[in-house]
């Protein structure tokens, strides 16, 4: 049972798969194609709208007053906007189009159902779009990361069941009863997201709690979003890709095992602030979680060292891996911010800052995202049976989206620093601090920028592969209808 | 971990107890918190529910995400202990004696808080009732309990009076954002709690009873960088209607000055979600005194008490001395 089992391996199945009528992978990306190419594209189309709203918030920093006018673009509406369409458009759904085609291949078996999970993408994007429309009007519901107002976010997650309930079902047809790591870390995650999204919608948005609990409820979904959800869908893509485009072995089934459990006990506890006007016991809680995490992070970095046997070379194989591998990077620094927030010294100065903000970018971004981009860029094709019209432009995307997240992520996390340590002292007029960190600010939008134009690379890509694909299919149909009937057919 | 249950189970049991530790048990402890009673001489009930405008003034602020830049929620870092004389006692020469050699100490010694060290002992009577009136009143500030503890004693054994009282003190107070820490009370009635993440702004939690007038608000809301120089705010001004003057100006428009006045002829004048925001920042105030949470830092003058903040007139319920209120 503590066989180490590779996807690397499709020869070590085991003897039950005999018996059984061999599906190919080739069988397997059909039918996952419909569903994943609507969920990635749709999520492409979602990340320019986002890097768009995030542009505009960032642009308030050089002139406050810009579309100051306008109540649908104030910075207060369109800040949320651009991070709901980044977390809940694309995060979300290309985790999930991921985590269907893994279940799927690691499982051998086909998608189950494939055209109502293709509903569901659609019930999902629909209730998205719903959700960031009522944040730009008014709509929002105040508590971040929950701010899609509760009809919109309803809608969404039942677009979300059904594309999981159809997940779970792949699981559990699968043909390969032995599971794989990623598989554990997808499991979870299925059913992680209904049970927090239905807590965080009951308690504070249908039968309201008092005061404070909504706040710590609030936080309590923030943290099991971003931190629980995006990691484990996060990890089982890099458990998976990392091995399976170097081609070796995954290094320690047992790291991964304590990864896994560290991530489901400790990761959800994380986030109370310390400052949070709340019995003593739960900021302290939560910092020790936090501090814990400390191990996840131990573990996944050696599990990957050990894996690449120390040639960290060897992620410039595949184009994919080098995103992957950013993104393990991203979750080793982030997670490592993460763990120093354990200790109040450091909170004092860091919360309230930009700094928290550049730790979360590079949670959902530059780990999140950038593992996300390189398993489409290596899941389309496959479906798709064509390579990327450019492989230039996969390449430009990677230094384009590097670049832009070294640019936001240092000024804003040294913004926020100096932000904080000027807080400390009472004697700096509070103005003062606040025009400090415009240069910062101003800096990172550059990164914004660049983020925008790696979103744009990305989904011109996607758009001219499935464009390809589709046009061919349609050629070769129209040549098919409009064929002439040969001479041996025609007579009976 | 090779059965789909078994992973479940463990995701299962996971969840379940971080769902029984921050949804379940904060629910218990922190959702079913009742109104208590502030401190002071009439105890009142605190906190009261918000006025009418007030409340619709949340949804404005809500609505616009003001807590993307504003926190509400004033920390506290630590606490110091204050040396207070309360009774100079009959042997006045030995009180004045004792604060001196206090105030002579070394660096572990509490630092004065009072200027001691140009008196000499056995100086006029005079110099002796200067530094004694006005009791009770602060001497010394330690950090350390033991030492203001050794104080005490020093000074209890002449024939003086003294006490330790424990101030809370943070960046937040010093910068005068709240006259306490917030607790989990003064958030009771508000629904949609919005502590807020970042401070791009200033903190909220205590901004009725630093600007208690609304029609600052409105004037800061319409165009921030008249009323704060060098402002990073974005302007509100779709809260607010250009309108033609009519028969008469309307009483509730705004007041410029100077250049920034409207065009002839026009006047600016509240939308009704103008107004209800400005009532809601003037209704913010997190300053009745509580048992857990006792003021540390005097009101600034000319505060008027506001409904939900019950603060007895003629009697200052702050235990420690006005000195430290650098409130700007």
């Amino acid at each position: 049972m503590s066989e180490i089992s590779s996807p690397s391996q499709p020869s070590s199945t085991g003897p039950q798969e005999a018996a059984c009528s061999p599906i190919l992978p080739a069988d397997i990306d059909v039918s996952c194609r419909l569903p994943l190419v609507v969920l990635f594209l749709s999520a492409a189309v979602w990340l320019v709208l986002g890097s768009a709203f995030e542009l505009i918030a960032s642009l308030k920093f050089h002139a406050p007053g810009l579309l100051a006018d306008c109540a649908w673009l104030t910075y207060g509406r369109v800040r949320p906007a651009g991070f709901n369409c980044m977390l809940y458009g694309f995060c979300m759904p290309t985790g999930l189009g991921v985590a269907l085609w893994l279940l799927a291949r690691l499982g051998r078996t086909r998608l189950a159902l494939p055209g109502l999970v293709t509903v569901g993408a659609m019930c999902w994007n629909l209730g998205v779009a719903v959700g960031v429309g009522g944040i730009l009007s008014g709509g929002s519901t105040g508590f971040e990361t929950l701010e899609m107002p509760s009809y919109a976010a309803r809608l969404a997650f039942l677009g979300y069941l059904m594309i999981v309930l159809w997940g779970a079902l792949t699981f559990h047809q699968r043909r390969v009863r032995q599971l794989y790591v990623s598989q554990w870390f997808l499991f979870a995650a299925l059913f992680w997201f209904p049970w927090i999204y239905s807590t965080a919608d009951l308690l504070l948005l249908t039968f309201r709690v008092r005061g404070m609990a909504q706040a710590v409820i609030a936080w309590w979904y923030a943290e099991n979003l971003l931190g629980v959800w995006l990691g484990l869908v996060g990890l089982a893509a890099v458990f998976y890709f990392i091995p399976k485009l170097t081609g070796r072995d995954l290094h320690s089934r047992y790291l991964a095992l304590m990864a896994f459990w560290m991530l489901i006990l400790f990761g959800s506890w994380g986030g109370i602030s310390e400052s949070a006007p709340l019995p003593a016991w739960m900021p302290v809680s939560s910092a020790v979680a936090r501090g814990l995490g400390v191990i996840l992070i131990v573990a996944v970095a050696l599990n990957v060292h050990g894996t690449l046997g120390g040639q960290c070379s060897k992620l410039l194989v595949h184009p994919s891996l080098r995103f992957i591998g950013f993104g393990v990077a991203s979750f080793i620094i982030g997670g490592l911010g993460s763990a120093a927030s354990a200790f109040p010294e450091v909170t004092q100065v860091t919360h309230f800052t930009w700094f928290t903000v550049a730790k979360g970018l590079l949670n959902y971004y530059g780990f999140f995202a950038m593992v996300m981009f390189g398993a489409v860029y290596y899941i389309l094709p496959q479906l798709l049976g064509i390579e990327f019209p450019s492989a230039k432009l996969v390449r430009a995307h990677f230094w384009t989206a590097a670049a832009a997240i070294l640019l936001v992520v240092v000024p804003l996390a040294a913004g926020g620093i100096v932000q904080g340590l000027k807080l400390q002292r009472a004697n700096i007029p509070f103005n003062d601090i606040a025009q400090g960190t415009l240069p910062f600010l101003r800096a990172s939008t550059t990164g914004d920028l660049l983020i925008a134009l790696g979103h744009l690379m990305f989904l011109v890509n996607l758009a001219a592969l499935v464009l390809r694909f589709y046009r061919a299919r349609a050629v070769s149909a129209w040549a098919a209808a409009t064929a002439e009937i040969k001479p041996a057919e025609a007579t009976p | 971990m090779n059965y789909g249950p078994l992973v479940f189970l463990a995701a299962f049991f996971a969840l379940a107890s971080s769902w029984c530790g921050f949804v379940l048990t904060p629910q218990l402890q922190v959702g079913r918190l009742q109104q208590t009673n502030s401190l002071g001489g009439a105890a009142a009930a605190y906190p009261l529910a918000r006025p009418g405008l007030a409340q619709q003034g949340l949804e404005v602020y809500r609505a616009n995400g003001c807590a993307y830049c504003h926190s509400q929620q004033v920390g506290q870092t630590g606490t110091v202990v204050d040396i207070e004389l309360t009774d100079a006692g009959t042997n006045q020469a030995a009180t004045i004696a004792a604060l001196l050699k206090l105030a002579e100490g070394s660096t572990n010694q509490p630092s004065a808080l009072t200027k001691l060290t140009s008196l000499q002992p056995g100086e006029s009577n005079d110099t002796n009732a200067s530094i004694l009136g006005g009791l009770p009143k602060a001497f010394f500030r330690s950090s350390s309990r033991q030492a203001a503890n050794a104080a005490v004693k020093t000074l209890n054994s002449t024939s003086a009076k003294a006490q330790l009282w424990i101030v809370p003190v943070g960046p937040d107070l010093a910068r005068g954002w709240g006259r306490r820490r917030t607790v989990a009370e003064d958030y009771l009635f508000d629904s949609t709690v919005m502590l807020g993440s970042q401070r791009v702004g200033p903190d909220l939690a205590d901004a009725g009873a630093r600007l208690p007038d609304a029609n600052w608000h409105l004037r800061h809301l319409y165009a921030p960088r008249i009323e704060v120089k060098g402002s990073v705010m974005p302007p509100y001004r779709f809260l607010f209607e250009k309108r033609r003057v009519g028969h008469s100006p309307s009483p509730e428009a705004l007041a410029f000055p100077g250049d920034l006045a409207s065009t002839p002829g026009y006047e600016i004048v509240p939308r009704p979600a103008a107004k209800a925001l400005a009532a809601y920042l003037v209704s913010l105030r997190a300053d009745a005194p509580l048992f857990d949470a006792p003021l540390s830092v005097p009101a600034p003058a000319g505060t008027p008490n506001s409904t939900n903040a019950p603060v007895v007139p003629g009697e200052s319920p702050t235990n420690a001395p006005p000195t430290n209120a650098p409130a700007k």
